[in-house]
């Protein structure tokens, strides 16, 4: 029973570091820059989303589609200020460009909102199931953020394989100047993939703050970093590979709290990744490209 | 050709190094200037009694986590140096409070910036890790500190000029391992502690340690860090699975919402006992107080005492800050009154230097005869390694306030 309740808290947190990690893999894939400004969108996400519901009393509902709609817009604005002007420049430039506006985001959320941690109300009003005479709870927020993941799976897949958007994308990832002599325009292409990535940090936003119900202007930073290692240890740039990536991901560190220690968690979790990526360096279902030289 | 250019270099270097020393010479000329006015204003305003006006210096963290702690400390010395200056005798104050975003770092800079401001004694600083490092620096440099709230042995340990208006963390733990036993509070007892916060493993440890000698039935332990600290599912789960009636929580009071949080979407309701560090947890925006219910803690200051100190502070808190002030405020409020009945007592002037100060302070607060009733406890009194010697008092938190648990 218990190892059914911990893979089942895995399960939850995966699926959020899953919807992170995402927007990582498929930033990456088209663009091929690490936007480390990603885990702070979910930070705005979260706050917009708690502004929204405390201060103009509206229902949660309101509240995520606001987020996902300021943080759409957020996404579009960021790539075009601070990345689109480099998209000639060496990737170390962006690289360093993204942690800047990483901290441009958490320091400007800390100017806005202060310091000091706000308590998250969740969006989810599901109660909780309880399974054999209440030994397993399952709350209502993880069963909404396992459902929210499918949905966003499968309406994802979708899109990238039957939309002319989405198969604009994959050109793009596939090879940018050739798309781009095939009439596809990269540049909206780009903008496109920063929108949904960054709407989708939003949902991830608000479904973390619900699970763990604290917001602080550093909020978005450690889950942002587990997903980076998710969509790694999924294969950056693979769609199906953040997901697994990402449940992986929740339910070796639950798993390692729960039966190995929980001070090590965190190095056991990155040394997972360290030796998955030395048996596959393309991580587990990234696609291995031999370089021409 | 050559020789005249290597001249000419000389020359101009040397005008450089003539404008460079003349800049700073002129600087530090204005600022031994200004430092001469303000004595002189000083002074004009003693009128030659003894006192003065004394330089107090505050440091803990008014933004980033832990600012409800620094904020709360900050305005309990303020309404205190305002009280002590609206008597009106010869010994004033004047506050200079500096931010360390619970950074020893960042603290031990506000600490340098409080030297060149002319600090004579320092109130803080508010959190223990920062603690730590500022007290070693005033320890070598004889700058007189009291701290409202950072409550390890380590931040007086073997520093003479240092000393506490808080319980320590040992005298936390154990007091709370007695009074659960005393009070019969559970059967069986689990334990969640951050292992990366000193303040939280110092009262773990001495907690365990009183736990063995009473024989209390802890069936559970388990930790987290900084970095893992918002998923708290597997330590709640376990402490559920070993069948605890009590969780003791020695830890601040922001994991501490995410742990009665979750344990109650678990749908798991033991009773959880808290430390000073839970103080604070009703006042975060948007808590569910019901979360909260019927959680207990040990603290020596609580709001809704129906005494004439309590009550006038509390008005005055809540006139000037819109809050109720939590016992961080309240130790800080008598941290100001300690050092000012301190300077009654050993008659030191503000002309004094900071080092002459401390020694005449120390030998005073370890004199035997020296006692302080404050809000946080009567007839406090400081043994020679800085720890406070007062009672705790349980608390418990219903219908949203804390309520005295005896």
């Amino acid at each position: 029973m218990n190892l059914l309740t911990y893979l089942i808290n895995g399960i939850s947190l995966g699926s959020v570091y899953a919807i992170i990690a995402l927007g990582y893999t498929m930033v990456y894939g088209i663009a091929k820059m690490l936007n480390f400004a990603h885990g702070d969108v979910i930070m705005v996400g979260g706050y917009i989303c708690f502004i929204t519901m405390n201060y103009l009393h509206m229902p949660g509902i309101a509240g995520v589609l606001l987020a996902v709609v300021v943080c759409t817009i957020l996404g579009i604005v960021i790539e075009k200020l601070a990345y689109k002007p480099l998209r000639q420049a060496t990737s170390l430039a962006v690289l360093i460009t993204a942690i800047g506006v990483s901290y441009f985001l958490q320091n400007a959320a800390l100017l806005i909102f202060k310091a000091d941690p706000k308590v998250f109300t969740s969006v989810v009003n599901i109660p909780s199931i309880k399974l054999f005479d209440g030994q397993l709870v399952i709350s209502g927020v993880t069963l909404v953020t396992i459902a929210a993941n499918i949905i966003i799976m499968v309406c994802l897949t979708a899109f990238t394989s039957k939309t002319k958007m989405g198969k604009a994308m994959r050109a793009v990832s596939e090879d940018k100047g050739a798309a781009q002599l095939m009439g596809i325009d990269v540049n909206r292409t780009i903008s496109v993939t920063f929108a949904i990535g960054s709407g989708l940090a939003a949902i991830a936003g608000v479904l973390l703050c619900s699970a763990y119900p604290t917001l602080m202007p550093t909020t978005g930073s450690m889950p942002g970093i587990k997903a980076f290692v998710a969509a790694v240890l999924g294969g950056i740039g693979s769609i199906p590979g953040a997901m697994l990536g990402g449940i992986l991901l929740g339910i070796i560190e639950i798993f390692a709290k729960a039966y190995i220690s929980t001070q090590l968690s965190d190095a056991i979790v990155f040394a997972v990744l360290i030796i998955v990526l030395l048996i596959r360096p393309a991580g587990l279902l990234g696609k291995k490209i031999s370089e021409k030289v | 050709m050559k020789k005249m250019k290597k001249m000419m270099a000389l020359a101009m270097a040397g005008c450089m190094a003539f404008a460079l020393a003349a800049c700073g010479g002129s600087s530090s000329g204005g600022s031994d200037k200004q430092t001469e006015k303000a004595t002189e204003a000083a002074a004009a305003e003693e009128g030659g009694a003894a006192g003065g006006t004394f330089k107090i210096g505050h440091i803990g963290p008014l933004t980033g986590a832990a600012s409800l702690y620094g904020l709360a400390t900050d305005h309990g010395a303020a309404i205190a140096v305002e009280e002590i200056n609206a008597l009106g005798g010869d010994i004033q104050f004047e506050l200079n409070s500096q931010d360390d975003v619970h950074d020893a770092e960042t603290s031990v800079n506000a600490y340098n910036n409080l030297k060149d401001w002319g600090m004579q004694m320092l109130v803080g600083t508010t959190t223990t890790t920062p603690c730590i490092a500022v007290a070693a620096e005033t320890n070598g440099d004889r700058m007189f500190e009291i701290t409202p709230s950072a409550s390890s042995p380590t931040v007086t340990e073997g520093k003479d000029n240092v000393f506490q208006m808080c319980f320590t963390d040992p005298n936390q733990g154990t007091a709370s391992a007695k009074y659960i036993y005393e009070q019969k509070l559970g059967e069986k007892i689990a334990v969640i502690y951050n292992v990366a916060d000193a303040y939280s493993t110092g009262i773990y440890q001495k907690f365990m340690t009183e736990a063995e000698t009473l024989g209390l039935n802890v069936v559970s332990e388990s930790s987290f860090t900084d970095d893992n600290a918002t998923d708290f599912s597997t330590q709640v789960n376990e402490a559920k699975n070993a069948g605890a009636d009590l969780i003791f929580l020695p830890m601040y009071y922001q994991p501490a919402s995410l742990i009665l949080d979750q344990a109650n979407k678990m749908g798991y309701t033991p009773k959880f006992f808290g430390v000073d560090g839970m103080d604070g947890i009703l006042d975060m925006e948007g808590f569910n107080k019901e979360l909260a219910e019927g959680v207990m803690l040990l603290t020596p200051f609580v709001a809704t005492a129906e005494d004439d100190l309590t009550k006038n502070f509390v008005t005055k808190y809540e006139e000037k800050y819109g809050e109720t002030p939590i016992q961080f405020a309240a130790d800080a409020y008598d941290c100001v009154y300690a050092l000012y009945a301190a300077i009654q007592k050993s008659g030191v002037t503000a002309d004094m230097s900071s080092d002459e100060i401390c020694e005449k302070l120390i030998a005073t607060f370890t004199a035997g005869d020296f006692t302080v009733d404050g809000l946080t406890g009567t007839g406090m009194t400081w043994a020679a390694n800085g720890e406070v010697a007062k009672d705790p008092k349980g608390m418990v938190i219903e219908n949203g306030v804390y309520q005295p648990l005896d």
